[in-house]
């Protein structure tokens, strides 16, 4: 255990939780892969080791499969091949709106949902995805944090953004974008083989980010255009646990990409964005998607290594931290690595970089829960330390929710090191296409 | 009827039956469940899925190197007891004969001393795993009663296996009819509790290394 203490959590003021709503919204969804999980757990704790947050606070609560203990529960009684026992013989106590508000910051709070917990599973139990599931019905009850996650979710919800960001706002931050970065920018093209979405993050905070995606398209040189009417990958509604909103936010990128003919779906620098887009969009929309979704890491290792795209060689030392979502949970732990090689970068990688990662503490929602800060700065220590030892002046990441929380972390703790986007490094180390 | 031919006759077809239904009744209950089909474009072939799946089984039954030093203790202990539990189950000169009788197959038994260390070893293992059940804060967290249930359960057939090879405390018969009646409990108890995990574990790391295949992420 590290010699870090956690003041205890301040309990939230318990809302009145709506019981018949968070259990229709545990048990909505479970097909086999789901109850093989919930059926399987030994109980052999090993799932804490490989916690952040039970690591660093020594806290037996903060157990992986324990977060998931009401919806485990809730399936017995309600589901399980066994649940007219668990009824009868009163096996597992009914859910109450205390019991609900007391598991709160186990399944938010102290949950980044980075899915290290179910790479060390004995029993295969995919327990971020578990809590994933539990979300849902607390979203559903009414629990999920009010501040901010709720609350940003909700907006998104009924705006289609995060922060509420209109078509014509943001059709106008494009074209000034456009204008300080001096790169043109397409928007609302009718016909476009690529569209890129964008992060509300980098809306907020790296707009750059913004001006560095159409820098790289503009090199590919093929048809392209931002799509005002679906562009806010984010997808907050995801991690607070609410379905209609995940599937709105979806439905609207979706369509907006359909309406133009793209091939080619461009996720932005943002983990949950990812694993919305390329792994569960589809199963809203009922079928295959009709375009390929890649994160723009993908799409620049795969035009680096198709020769459409050349980079300078920098000499520079860094170091990569993978954004759980696209690493360990995504499948795209590669792609960065091609990316970070074609420049010249020399790596020092972080001890269990790629897909045992540790996360940067502010993934699954955890950076727009107020409260939750002391554990979050427990577990960016675990990270902190991991660059520190690498010995890098740099750490590049391609998720700006993991650049913005080690940003935060490092000013914090008076850091010297920087952090950048590996976008914008990519952006800015172009090689101009000879003239024919 | 005496104990012994109770414990092979009626409680050993009960047992059975038991055994079988509950263990169809509870994996049928999981996987009958109507199945979600996933749209999204895989990043591997069926083939490469279901061969991830299969290699997850295997990979699944030692933990990263990076997880050792957090882990390597308690799996260690794990090991063997479920090694000892095997060496006794398949090494065991009247186990071997219960399987011929009921498979037709059989192999060389083990010299009896080496199986009486063996359940030695194997029953200190579940004693220091209990302890550490109850001393370890996550696992006196987890901890149900269906652990402390499966424990007993476990317990029985190996505590009574050792007294019977030494013939001690009661007569042969007497053993051996404990013996084969805490066997019988540890069949009734199997489908209904933690101990199913000896079905569920192939199925479980099959399953998530079939869908982390189909990411094409780390299984």
């Amino acid at each position: 255990m590290n010699d870090i203490s956690v003041p205890p959590q301040q309990k939230p003021v318990p809302p009145p939780a709506d019981m018949a709503k968070a259990l229709r919204g545990f048990i909505a969804d479970i097909g086999p892969n789901v109850a093989l999980s919930l059926e399987s757990c030994v109980h052999c704790g090993q799932c804490a080791e490989a916690c952040q947050f039970y690591v660093q606070t020594g806290d037996p609560r903060y157990t992986p499969i324990h977060k998931v203990e009401l919806f485990k529960q809730s399936y017995h009684r309600e589901m399980g091949p066994f649940a007219f026992a668990y009824k009868f013989l009163g096996l597992t106590p009914a859910l109450t709106a205390e019991t609900l508000t007391n598991w709160q910051d186990l399944v938010y709070d102290s949950c980044n949902m980075c899915g290290r917990c179910s790479l060390i599973c004995p029993m295969g139990i995919d327990i971020a995805d578990l809590v994933e599931q539990t979300r849902h019905g607390m979203y559903d009850a009414g629990l999920a944090p009010a501040d901010f996650l709720g609350a940003i979710a909700e907006k998104e919800h009924a705006t289609g953004s995060p922060f509420g960001l209109t078509s014509d706002k943001f059709r106008d931050l494009l074209h000034e974008i456009g204008v300080t970065h001096g790169v043109t920018m397409h928007v609302d093209e009718t016909n476009a083989e690529i569209v890129p979405t964008v992060s509300s993050v980098d809306v907020k905070t790296y707009p750059g980010s913004m001006a560095a995606i159409a820098k790289i398209l503009n090199h590919i040189g093929r048809p392209w255009s931002f799509r005002t009417d679906g562009f806010d990958a984010d997808n907050v509604s995801l991690t607070a646990g609410d379905r209609a909103g995940q599937a709105a936010i979806t439905q609207g990128i979706v369509n907006a990409a359909i309406s133009c003919g793209a091939k080619i779906l461009v996720m932005p620098e943002c983990g949950h964005s990812f694993t919305e887009m390329r792994w569960e969009a589809a199963n809203a929309f009922g079928k295959d998607l009709p375009f390929r979704v890649l994160q723009i890491t993908e799409l620049v290792a795969e035009n680096i290594q198709s020769g459409e795209i050349r980079v300078n060689k920098i000499k520079q030392t860094a170091t990569y931290h993978d954004a759980c979502q696209l690493s360990r949970r995504g499948g795209a732990t590669n792609a960065p690595r091609v990316i970070l090689a074609a420049l010249g970068v020399d790596l020092h990688e972080l001890e269990d970089a790629g897909d045992a990662n540790w996360c940067c503490g502010g993934g699954g929602g955890v950076a727009l829960i107020k409260r939750a800060q002391p554990l979050r700065d427990a577990a960016f220590a675990l990270k902190k330390k991991q660059i520190e030892d690498s010995g890098a002046p740099i750490v590049y990441t391609s998720c700006s929710g993991c650049r913005q929380t080690l940003e935060h972390g490092g000013k914090a703790a008076g850091w010297t090191t920087s952090v950048g986007s590996l976008l914008e490094l990519v952006a800015d180390n172009l090689v101009p296409h000879a003239s024919p | 009827m005496t104990l012994l031919s109770f414990a092979r006759g009626p409680a050993m077809q009960t047992a059975t039956l038991i055994l079988i239904a509950g263990m169809f009744w509870r994996l049928a209950g999981i996987l009958f469940l109507r199945r979600r089909v996933a749209h999204a474009a895989a990043r591997n072939p069926f083939a490469m899925r279901l061969l991830g799946g299969a290699v997850t089984i295997f990979t699944r039954t030692i933990p990263r190197r990076t997880f050792w030093p957090r882990v390597g203790p308690g799996v260690a202990l794990s090991y063997v007891f479920h090694l000892g539990l095997f060496v006794i189950l398949l090494g065991g000169a009247p186990h071997i004969l219960v399987i011929h009788e009921i498979f037709g197959v059989s192999w060389p038994n083990l010299p009896k001393g080496v199986v009486v260390v063996a359940s030695g070893i194997t029953l200190a293992a579940l004693i220091l795993l209990l302890l550490r059940r109850l001393t370890h804060p996550v696992l006196k967290l987890l901890s149900t009663s269906d652990d402390y249930i499966s424990w007993a359960i476990v317990f029985m057939p190996i505590a009574t296996g050792i007294l019977l090879s030494g013939e001690t405390l009661a007569s042969y018969g007497t053993l051996l009819a404990l013996h084969i009646l805490s066997i019988e409990a540890l069949m009734i108890w199997l489908p209904f509790g933690k101990l199913m995990h000896v079905a569920l574990v192939f199925a479980g790391r099959g399953m998530l290394g079939y869908q982390f295949s189909r990411k094409g992420a780390a299984t």
